[in-house]
């Protein structure tokens, strides 16, 4: 049976052939169908780990674990289909130039990986460095965008404050002229930031891991999880019970619903978080602009339209509806900086459901039922942390020891008063 | 969007109010732990479902309503005010 993504049921067992200049040449000349790059599969009554969620946290996890470890067999489910979440839905802003020498570590991690992903996964990416602004409108923002370079510059990371002048070099359509409402001081600068073709990371993850033997399945919803003696034993899907001693939670918006199955409390709410694109237009944006004041960011796309974000929606909801609030808003803050995009128009607006923590930090490890780890709150900014958290939980899941890296994000943190506030740095530019 | 039915203004968009959050008893503080104030502070339901949560009509009565909302829908159920009650 065919679909537009090749044969319904894969590559039967068969390895993918790595993509290649000749294999597009191939397929080009003969027209044939790609394969489809993972498989579907029965759901085997056992596994040794059980990931719940197939976005790129979940793909990345189950990626590290068969590259890195062996553990045995690994299974991702998924109520949906693979990177239908928030993996599938965000702005794909990367960088590291966060507040908390803690975050910038970890994030700095990510970016590394992500620098190779392309080559790693035999995948393109499409992971473009073209450098990440952050708007200063207040003398009070200067002073924390100096605080985040200095911050930055100790950890190694390329971050620097710059004035009007170089921005209006980096960005000629803002308007830096000083007769605004929120006149353009300065601005937080990294290089290295930019954007990345999420769907991309996805799929390759996917790929990557089936091809190591991790079954992905969608369409599979986790209804409950078993708990005996304090362990987790197995859970319970629409497709029937799978034993295990390992689940990982990884289902973001959903994260509280999966933790209360266990009767694990986590301090996270579920925001709604919406984006817009415009239509295509001629490149002209090179950078990722930020303005935290006025509560958007923007970026142009290789194919020319531009994506614009925002904070989250107000209150707590699991309902992914778009509003007119939200398009009014933008349309008039985006205005604020660049009046002359005023005749183009927007083609969609979207929402995810994002897992806010009271310290914009995430929530990664053990928790009290042994067996059960958490990888959540990742918020409105999780994406870029897709490959460290990956790597990072495999480390955790296979050695039973937490890494370094992500000990300052254990849940424990809520009760002990050791919150790793970077709100100031992931509230609006994601 | 969420429509709220205010009490004193009748039904009005939710961006004229300001989200308070789930409504929770706060511990005593002379005598709550440690403990019981951050699961105060941090702790949340966070349900897929109906839920009692505090609004304050800033741009109309500026008053605090207890509201019931489902979370999955955004259907509000009732409003009323949150003072007295
Ligand atoms: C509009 C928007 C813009 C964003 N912009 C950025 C950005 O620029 N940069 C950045 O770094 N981050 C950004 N983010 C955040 C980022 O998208 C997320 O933090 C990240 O994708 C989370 O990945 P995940 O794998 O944890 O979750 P998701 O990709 O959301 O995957 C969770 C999966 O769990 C599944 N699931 C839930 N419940 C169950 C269940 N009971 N059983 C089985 N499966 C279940 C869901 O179907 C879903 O596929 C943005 C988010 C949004 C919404
Ligand atoms: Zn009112």
């Amino acid at each position: 049976m065919l679909n537009g993504n090749g044969k319904l049921n894969g590559y039967r067992g068969r390895k993918p052939a790595r993509y290649s200049a000749f294999d597009l040449v191939r397929h080009g000349i003969r027209h044939g169908e790609w394969p489809r790059v993972w498989r579907e599969h029965d759901l085997s009554p056992a596994y040794d780990v059980v990931i719940v969620g197939a976005g790129v946290h979940g793909l990345a996890t189950a990626y590290y674990l068969a590259v890195n470890h062996s553990v045995g067999r690994i299974a991702v489910v998924d109520r949906g289909y693979v990177g239908g979440g928030n993996s599938g839905r965000n702005t794909a802003i990367v960088r590291s130039n966060y507040l908390t020498p803690e975050g910038v570590r970890f994030y700095d991690r990510s970016v590394d990986l992500y620098e190779h992903l392309s080559a790693d996964l035999n995948f393109n990416v499409m992971f473009s460095q073209r450098g990440h602004l952050t708007l200063a409108h207040s003398d009070a923002s200067l002073r924390t965008m100096a605080w985040r370079a200095e911050v930055n510059k100790l950890e190694g990371i390329d971050s620097s404050v710059i004035g009007p002048e170089e921005i209006k070099q980096l960005v000629p359509y803002l308007d830096t002229s000083g007769h605004t409402h929120y006149p353009v001081l300065g601005a937080l600068y990294h290089p290295p930031g930019g954007t990345i073709r999420h769907d991309a990371v996805n799929w390759g993850y996917a790929r990557g891991a089936d091809a190591r033997g991790v079954e992905i399945h969608q369409n599979t919803e986790v209804l409950g999880i078993d708990v005996d003696g304090g362990k987790v034993t197995g859970v319970r899907t629409n497709r029937g019970r799978i034993s295990t001693p390992v689940v990982v939670n990884c289902t973001a918006g959903h994260a509280t619903l999966l933790s209360d199955m266990v009767g694990v409390k986590m301090p996270v709410i579920t925001h709604p978080l919406q984006a817009a694109v415009t239509e295509p237009v001629k490149i002209f944006l090179d950078a990722v602009v930020v303005s935290g004041t006025l509560h958007v960011y923007v970026s142009q796309t290789d194919r020319g339209e531009l994506v614009f974000g925002a904070s989250t929606d107000p209150y707590a909801s699991y309902s992914m509806r778009g509003s007119l609030e939200f398009t009014e808003e933008l349309a008039g803050h985006v205005l604020e900086l660049m009046p002359s995009i005023g005749k183009m128009r927007l083609l969609r607006q979207w929402s995810g459901l994002c897992d806010m923590t009271p310290d914009f930090s995430p929530i990664m490890g053990a928790t009290p039922v042994e067996g059960f780890l958490v990888d959540v709150g990742w918020g409105t900014y999780g994406f870029k942390a897709g490959p460290v958290a990956g790597e990072t939980m495999a480390e955790l899941i296979a050695t039973g020891k937490t890494p370094e890296l992500i000990a300052p994000f254990e849940l424990a943190r809520f009760a002990e008063g050791r919150l790793v506030g970077e709100k100031g740095a992931a509230s609006v530019g994601h | 969007m969420i429509r709220i039915p205010c009490p004193f203004c009748g039904p009005r968009n939710s961006n004229e109010f300001a989200y308070k959050g789930e409504s929770r008893r706060r511990p005593d503080p002379a005598t709550a732990t440690a403990e019981e104030w951050r699961a105060y502070l941090y702790g949340h339901d966070n349900p897929e479902g109906w839920v009692r949560e505090g609004w304050y009509h800033r741009a109309g009565c500026r008053r605090y309503l207890k509201v019931e909302r489902h979370t999955l829908t955004n259907e509000v159920r009732s409003a009323e005010p949150a003072v007295g009650a």
